[in-house]
């Protein structure tokens, strides 16, 4: 993972090219970029076209209490390779920086995200909305001087909770015997609710191309719906059956990931990290090992790298049984393809139950290994899963589906999205791969081992439903096969690096620590001050980002086919709202 | 269930038509009835919600406990499991949706998020415990419970359900209407039931320092 440092000799040296508008980031611990704010759409521009920075994956702000903010931009290229950092500074007092949404529009909600949460203004962005929390909310959260309701203290771990013996409960400290707080002099009586009049204004009806008077309706969809795969939601505008606009609602399941996770010492985010992306726990472990091994600089041993990629590979195989599932369950064959597919996620959770205690939640990880080896017998069942009843069973799913009629007709040629659409709205995962762009994170910019197993990216070129889950299948299948080579080159040794501890100590300084993920491209950006809780956890939630897709697939279909191709994204409500 | 469990003891049913005829009381055909066929709303909030669909399905099987028909809409359920983190954005719906259920209607509330605000309790979206706005009949520890924590619970449930009595359930006391006030989205959320709170709060001062204004009051 430190070897990837030499990746980024590929990139350009922007400061000799563009001097006095572009600096290299010299604060130890921090590379990249620092762009001039006025130059920034110019360079951004630049490095699109001259460069082929063309995948923008992860936007962020960054509060630098007292002094400034600053939003980081992370680039890749479609092609591979290591990121390109850019960086740029704006006050605090009143933050903006310029909006790249008109030129990559992957960052249409991550510009939202930040304005919701750390009030940056993004100038020229189109719908600049908040997107998490609702219309009217006071404040801006992630910023650090906003204090939320239950605060005790700027980081964990804090002090006793039971002074003199006694339990406290943040309760009761606080008026309304809740977590709630209102700016000073607000008055309720007086007070109008700022509704969700945005959300249905941001809805547009196309010009019409005949004088044929017609009525366009709004469709609410959710959050309590049994299709959205949680508590999601989106509003759709349609004429007759047809969608002619659509806007998704966020923020139902909005949990402060970030928020905890800056309180939290590095130690203690790991179990939350579980909690993103509740189906794949492991892969979240992953990458979030990944980002904080980046800044201490330590490597996991051998054993543990093949432990944490197996796991990875069964959680995506997992997922993406539980996918498929659901996709049938949304296109209408109710519960049925979904039982046996749960029926599979059943045994590699036992195996997750074995190895960490827990069935869904594992919180495995550690920076520099594993908790625990496997237990005795797991290596056994894993073998057995892996050579013969997942392959199995993936041949079964596949064949009672992939020339079943009725998925066919009802997923080919729905939900397209081309290869320059998926790679300008920074879609990832099979997504992007469905659409005809052969990036994989495991081939793109390795990590861990899997430079050293022979599998396949699979890519398809329709981009539509059935291509995606086409992909989600071979995908099951290369990913048996990367454990059955992990199983075989396995060593014997430790599974942990130096000495296990609770607090540990995390030099200053950023990463940005990215896996394959099985819904995409899963990346936490940490800065770190060197204190025992890091100073920003920003978390890439690729179904978030995903979900830029929605609009643009959902557009001219009808409204049951909307249901289909919102499936067929397989968003987790936890990651998306974080 | 078997007849004798529902079986007045004292009164003897001849052997030959115990397997036909069962003499019980009112209550306990009716509890029975209907602590054998809950209707749980089908409707999950985060993490805790794939382990209900896991109970749901094969290898767990809630099924066998009678509870299988899982209901998308509030008017024909039961029992609304909580499964997950509520957060002030959702409560609303949340509480709505607990007010359109017919009575009688239990609460469960499903692991830690969904009982005490869980891992995310000092969140600012996040409400410490479902039990803040509605009235909890079960909780199930656990995070996420597991299948069988679930399935435990529902059987909990099903025992307080037995032991109920059609004379004093309230939902057919005569002037019996419990519609919770549906909470608003503000500066932050607010509950109806604490604008009071809020007045007197106010008359007090400002709000500014509100853990000294409240220590104070208590002095006082």
């Amino acid at each position: 993972m430190m070897e990837e440092v030499t990746l980024v000799s590929q990139i350009p040296a922007f400061d000799t090219l563009f001097p006095e508008k572009v600096m290299v980031d010299s604060r130890k611990g921090f590379g990249g970029f620092i762009i001039e704010r006025d130059f920034f759409l110019d360079f951004v521009k630049e490095i699109r076209k001259t460069w082929g920075y063309d995948f923008l994956s992860s936007i962020t702000g960054v509060d630098y209490f007292p002094d400034s903010m600053e939003v980081v931009y992370h680039f890749y290229r479609s092609l591979g390779g290591g990121a390109l950092v850019v960086k740029v500074q704006t006050s605090r007092d009143c933050p903006w920086v310029p909006s790249i949404a008109g030129i990559y529009q992957g960052a249409e909600f991550q510009e939202r995200e930040a304005w919701d949460l750390l009030g940056i203004k993004f100038e020229g962005h189109p719908d600049l909305r908040r997107i998490l929390m609702w219309e009217g909310f006071e404040g801006f959260p992630l910023r650090k001087d906003w204090k939320e309701a239950y605060f005790e203290e700027e980081g964990k771990p804090y002090g006793s909770r039971w002074p003199d013996g006694v339990a406290e409960h943040s309760e009761d400290k606080n008026p309304f015997g809740d977590n709630v707080k209102y700016p000073d002099n607000f008055d309720p009586e007086k007070w109008v609710p700022a509704g969700e009049e945005a959300l249905y204004l941001s809805l547009h009806k196309p010009e019409q191309a005949n004088d044929l008077e017609t009525e366009a309706i709004i469709v609410n969809l959710g959050p309590q719906h049994p299709s959205t795969h949680g508590v999601f939601r989106m509003a759709a505008l349609v004429e007759g059956e047809t969608i002619v606009d659509l806007q998704p609602a966020f923020g139902y399941l909005h949990r402060n990931h970030e928020k905890i996770g800056e309180r939290n010492t590095y130690l203690q985010n790991m179990p939350f990290t579980d909690r993103l992306d509740y189906i794949s726990s492991m892969s979240n472990n992953f990458a979030y090992a990944l980002a904080v091994e980046k800044l201490m600089g330590v490597k996991p041993p051998e054993r543990a790298e093949y432990i944490r990629v197996i796991m990875a590979e069964l959680t995506r195989i997992s997922s993406h049984f539980m996918s498929t599932g659901f996709l049938l369950n949304d296109l209408g064959a109710f519960f049925t393809p979904a039982l046996y597919a749960l029926k599979e996620r059943e045994l590699i959770l036992d195996i997750f139950e074995a190895v960490s205690g827990s069935r869904m939640m594992c919180n495995y990880f550690r920076f520099g290994g594993v908790v625990n080896d496997l237990p005795e017998g797991i290596f056994e069942k894993i073998k057995d899963l892996a050579y013969e009843r997942l392959p199995k069973k993936i041949d079964e799913l596949d064949a009672f589906l992939t020339d079943n009629e009725i998925v066919r007709s009802r997923c080919i040629g729905i939900g397209t999205l081309t290869a320059e659409q998926a790679i300008n709205m920074s879609v990832s995962g099979p997504i992007l791969r469905a659409s005809g762009v052969p990036y994989d994170v495991r081939r793109a910019d390795p990590y861990s081992v899997y430079d050293r197993f022979d599998f396949r990216v699979p890519v398809l070129y329709h981009g539509d439903i059935y291509d995606r889950y086409l992909i989600r299948i071979e995908e099951m299948r290369e990913s048996a096969k990367i454990i059955q080579q992990a199983i075989s080159q396995m060593p014997e040794g430790p599974i942990f690096e130096g000495r296990a501890q609770y607090q540990v100590k995390v030099p200053a300084g950023e990463a940005y620590g990215r896996v394959e993920g099985p819904k995409g491209e899963l990346g936490f950006y940490l800065v770190s001050n060197g204190q025992a809780n890091p100073w920003r956890y920003h978390v890439r939630a690729p179904s978030f980002i995903n979900l830029t897709s929605l609009k643009p697939m959902s557009l001219n279909q009808k409204v049951a086919d909307v249901i289909a191709i919102l499936g067929s994204i397989d968003i987790v409500l936890g990651e998306v709202d974080r | 269930m078997s007849s004798e469990k529902l079986n007045k003891p004292e009164i003897k049913v001849p052997p030959e038509l115990q397997n036909q005829v069962a003499v019980t009381t009112l209550d306990k055909i009716y509890n029975w009835s209907r602590s054998n066929s809950l209707w749980p709303m089908m409707f999950g909030l985060a993490c805790c919600a794939i382990e209900m669909i896991m109970t749901a399905a094969s290898r767990f099987d809630f099924s066998r406990f009678g509870m299988e028909v899982m209901r998308p809409s509030p008017r024909q359920a039961d029992v609304m499991i909580v499964s997950g983190t509520v957060t002030k954005k959702m409560v609303p719906q949340i509480v709505r949706l607990f007010n359109q259920m017919g009575e009688p209607k239990y609460v469960l509330a499903m692991g830690a998020c969904a009982s005490g605000g869980g891992p995310f309790k000092e969140g600012y979206n996040v409400i410490s415990g479902i039990d803040k706005y509605l009235p909890v009949d079960v909780y199930i520890p656990g995070c996420p419970p597991t299948p069988q924590a679930l399935i435990h619970g529902l059987i909990v449930l099903q025992k307080k359900i037995e032991s109920e009595k059609l004379a004093e359930a309230e939902w057919y006391k005569k002037d019996f209407y419990e519609e919770i006030p549906v909470p608003v989205l503000g500066p932050d959320l607010m509950d109806p039931r604490k604008y009071g709170v809020f007045q007197e709060l106010k008359m007090k001062g400002n709000l500014e320092n509100p853990v000294e204004e409240l220590a104070k009051g208590e002095e006082a």
